[in-house]
């Protein structure tokens, strides 16, 4: 009980704004956003509800996954000054994958392998200078990989 | 204790192509087991990539992530022999951390 407490206690000054360190990107697990159930609820928890359509993040990914519990998702974004970027499975059932923040020499690139339960939009969101832009790319699953 | 992560670190130009596999069931909490129940959510959560000391990918990860993750970091103005440490602690606490250098490609 020991860590969780110190955890806990971790937790209660960074969401004080105690904590700040330079080096440390050091953000707590989104809670909210991992167990939003739809879309526009991950977008908010994001703080990406009002994010920019752009051309400028290229997503990499199957148009026909026929195993949806290994779908390769690469991510290049062309935005200066990109911090981070999220990839959300718009009809899994907790649609945000995960989130990756970039910083001291990072490129703007991201590499995972995520689960799909069915068909969607791959949805990408970056957040470059503050701001959030996001681009979408369709994947097409033949066995869901959620079960 | 978790098995090791398999890092690979190749220099390409003055960029680290960082490629980690890692060892982990990353179960998803809706999965049952051949008796009907359900099999307890056990994924990473955090995902840290350090780049001689200083971290560079801080990875927030769902039960999503497939299970024996692999992800992918790149990392401008590095050298040969870097440092390269990569760490992971999932929903119940347990951690492991591993470490490369940066070799050349």
């Amino acid at each position: 009980m020991k860590i969780g407490g110190s955890a806990s206690a971790l937790a209660a000054f960074a969401a004080a704004g105690l904590l700040k360190t330079t080096q440390a990107m050091a953000n707590a697990w989104n809670k909210t956003g991992f167990e939003s159930k739809a879309l526009p609820d991950a977008l908010k928890a994001l703080g990406a509800a009002g994010a920019t359509e752009s051309r400028d993040i290229v997503i990499t990914a199957p148009d026909i996954a026929e195993n949806g519990a290994v779908v390769p998702i690469e991510v290049v974004s062309r935005i200066p000054n990109t911090q981070s970027i999220s990839i959300i499975a718009e009809k899994n059932p907790f649609p945000l994958a995960a989130t990756m923040d970039l910083a001291n020499g990072a490129e703007p690139y991201g590499y995972v392998r995520i689960k799909m339960g069915q068909t969607s939009n791959v949805r990408v969101v970056v957040k470059a200078d503050g701001k959030f832009f996001s681009a979408v790319k369709e994947v097409k699953i033949t066995v869901g990989g959620c079960g | 204790m978790a098995e090791p992560m398999k890092i690979r670190a190749l220099l390409k130009g003055d960029v680290a192509d960082i490629r980690v596999l890692v060892a982990h069931p990353m179960e998803t909490g809706q999965r049952r087991d051949a008796a009907g129940a359900l099999v307890p959510a056990h994924f990473i959560q955090s995902m840290i990539v350090t780049h001689n000391g200083k971290p560079v990918y801080e990875g927030q990860w769902s039960q999503a992530i497939s299970r024996n993750p692999v992800f992918a970091v790149r990392v401008k103005g590095a050298k040969v022999g870097d440092k390269i440490v990569v760490s992971w602690t999932d929903n119940k606490n347990d951690k492991r951390s591993d470490e490369t250098t940066v070799a050349a490609g």
